[in-house]
């Protein structure tokens, strides 16, 4: 530890976070390669690595757009989920009655499935890109809500008693004492947020089935199902989960911004 | 049975120019809704510059009436009252230090200590100063950024000491605050109480299960009886103003010791007690 120059690369921890899986995912798909390059698999069941590189470079045009659809729906889904959970939880520990009143049918929007509900959304609000943005949202909300609202009331009973021998207002106890707590839970509820929002922003765009200038991924992946071009369907299905893996590295170092100081999570 | 000692007796302060009755329980019954009878018509009197400890079996409401003092808790019955006023919250200039740290996990020892100051509007500028006075009464002044997690459960304590000192208060409740911590560390904690104490004009109410540590403090331990509980013995500490180790191992000091140990095992009834 005091020497660090001396370690060997590949026995640090940080190396071995980041190399070891992405050497593990290196070797899987050379094997990939070769296996599949042996065994003659036809490029419409199962593409080549690639195959697939090759159909991101020549569609690269078409999937960036693409992917800029997809990615404007999920963060807009995102920024309206935080708004929308933070501000209910804000509510919500206001008054357990609020609470009571609120709960059940955040719940009711959360158990039902989004396919189902989406249809109705997108024949209600003319806006494709608002509709979208409505299903995703849906999906998204309910782990910040639920999360933050646990964080903002589970302050420490002394601290609380603390507060008030100090004669704080409702006000300060709040931005002094609920938020500061109620951070390790919001991120934990954005991590699973952003994932949700890209979930919901492609099941939204599936059943929406909208093409043109304004087709995301999921559109993408639809269409390129029905002309079985399998490579494009790989293209479109890799940037997914690449956005998907971006947005969760971001709110991962949004977290260790914030509570890197304080919080377990983040220590060590 | 009743070994409760005469109102003359009770308010014998052992300074003279610190015998004005401050703080003040008359008649106080503490009934929860669940049908707990805390306290039983409690009357107490507490006179400014007292370093008082409430000693009594677990369970018996001394935190309950400690709680009280501190406006957190409301009586079923009864008063509190503040140099003769009964809006103790708004007279007293008071601070309270708990049973843990209760510090502010995301914030540095010095933010920690400037809370209450924060709380009252005080700007950063000028609440710098006392804050460092604080945390040097306490000898922290060096680990001011540190966070809490950085410090061992000693000097934890010693920061929420440091945050209940930086409202210079006239009084100070302390609700068991060194139950969980090693003996050496007590000890030494102790000791600082009764330093702090000496130098401000403080009145101190120390809830403690601990005999020798309410002998050790106090210039009065007051005896509390199990549930519902009433002050069943009022005993004035002798002791030198200035206390060191060597007052722990006084003949005087183990002395006293028995005595409220004999008084303690009355006041739990007779009952077995851990």
């Amino acid at each position: 530890m005091t020497k660090p120059a001396f370690k060997p690369l590949l026995r640090r921890p940080a190396i071995q976070r980041i190399a070891a899986p992405l050497l593990l995912g290196f070797i899987l798909l050379v094997i990939w390669e070769l296996s599949f390059r042996q065994l003659q698999v036809p490029i419409y069941l199962v593409p080549k690595p690639s195959d697939i590189v090759l159909s991101l470079t020549t569609n690269a045009a078409l999937l960036f757009a693409s992917l800029c659809t997809t990615l404007k729906i999920t963060l807009l889904a995102f920024l309206m989920a935080i708004v929308v959970g933070t501000l209910f939880s804000f509510l919500f520990v206001q008054s357990r009655v609020i609470e009571a009143c609120f709960m059940p049918y955040a719940i009711l929007f959360q158990v039902t499935p989004i396919v189902a509900i989406a249809p109705l959304i997108i024949i209600w609000i003319q806006n494709t890109t608002l509709a979208l943005t409505m299903c995703a949202m849906l999906v998204a909300v309910f782990p910040i809500l639920t999360n933050t609202t646990l964080g903002l009331r589970s302050v420490n009973p002394g601290l609380l008693n603390l507060f008030r021998v100090n004669k704080a207002t409702r006000w300060q106890i709040l931005t002094r004492l609920r938020i500061p707590n109620a951070l390790p839970y919001f991120f934990s509820g954005l991590r699973i947020s952003c994932g949700l929002a890209l979930i919901g922003a492609v099941v939204a765009e599936f059943v929406a089935g909208t093409g043109g200038s304004s087709a995301g991924l999921a559109y993408q992946i639809l269409q390129a199902g029905f002309q079985l071009d399998l490579p494009l369907m790989f293209a479109a299905l890799f940037l997914i989960t690449c956005t998907g893996l971006a947005l969760f590295v971001a709110m991962s170092m949004l977290s260790r911004l914030f509570l890197r100081h304080w919080h377990d999570s983040e220590l060590g | 049975m009743n070994t409760a000692l005469s109102l003359d007796q009770m308010i014998a302060a052992p300074r003279s120019d610190r015998d004005t009755p401050m703080l003040m329980a008359s008649g106080v019954e503490k009934i929860y809704p669940n049908g707990t009878h805390a306290l039983q018509r409690l009357n107490l009197k507490i006179a400014r510059g007292e370093i008082v400890s409430l000693l009594g079996p677990s369970g018996c409401g001394k935190s309950t009436l400690l709680k009280m003092f501190a406006d957190l808790e409301q009586p079923s019955a009864g008063q509190i009252r503040w140099q003769g006023k009964s809006d103790i919250a708004a007279q007293c200039n008071m601070s309270m230090v708990f049973q843990e740290a209760t510090l502010m996990p995301w914030a540095t020892v010095a933010e920690n200590v400037r809370l209450p100051l924060d709380l009252q509007g005080l700007k950063k500028t000028s609440s710098h100063v006392k804050v460092l006075a604080a945390l040097d009464a306490v000898g922290l002044a060096q680990f001011q950024h540190a966070y809490p997690r950085e410090l061992s459960g000693g000097m934890q304590m010693r920061v929420s000491l440091a945050r209940a000192l930086v409202t210079e208060p006239n009084l100070l409740l302390m609700d068991e605050p060194f139950g969980a911590l090693d003996e050496f560390t007590r000890h030494k904690l102790d000791s600082d109480i009764r330093q702090l104490w000496a130098e401000r004009d403080l009145t101190v109410v120390f809830v403690t299960h601990s005999i020798y540590e309410a002998v050790y403090l106090s210039s009065r331990v007051i005896v509390m009886g199990a549930r519902p509980s009433r002050v069943v013995a009022d005993l004035a500490i002798e002791g030198p103003d200035n206390r060191d180790e060597a007052f722990r191992t006084s003949e005087s000091f183990i002395k006293q010791c028995a005595q409220l140990a004999s008084l303690l095992q009355q006041a739990s009834g007779g009952m077995q007690h851990d």
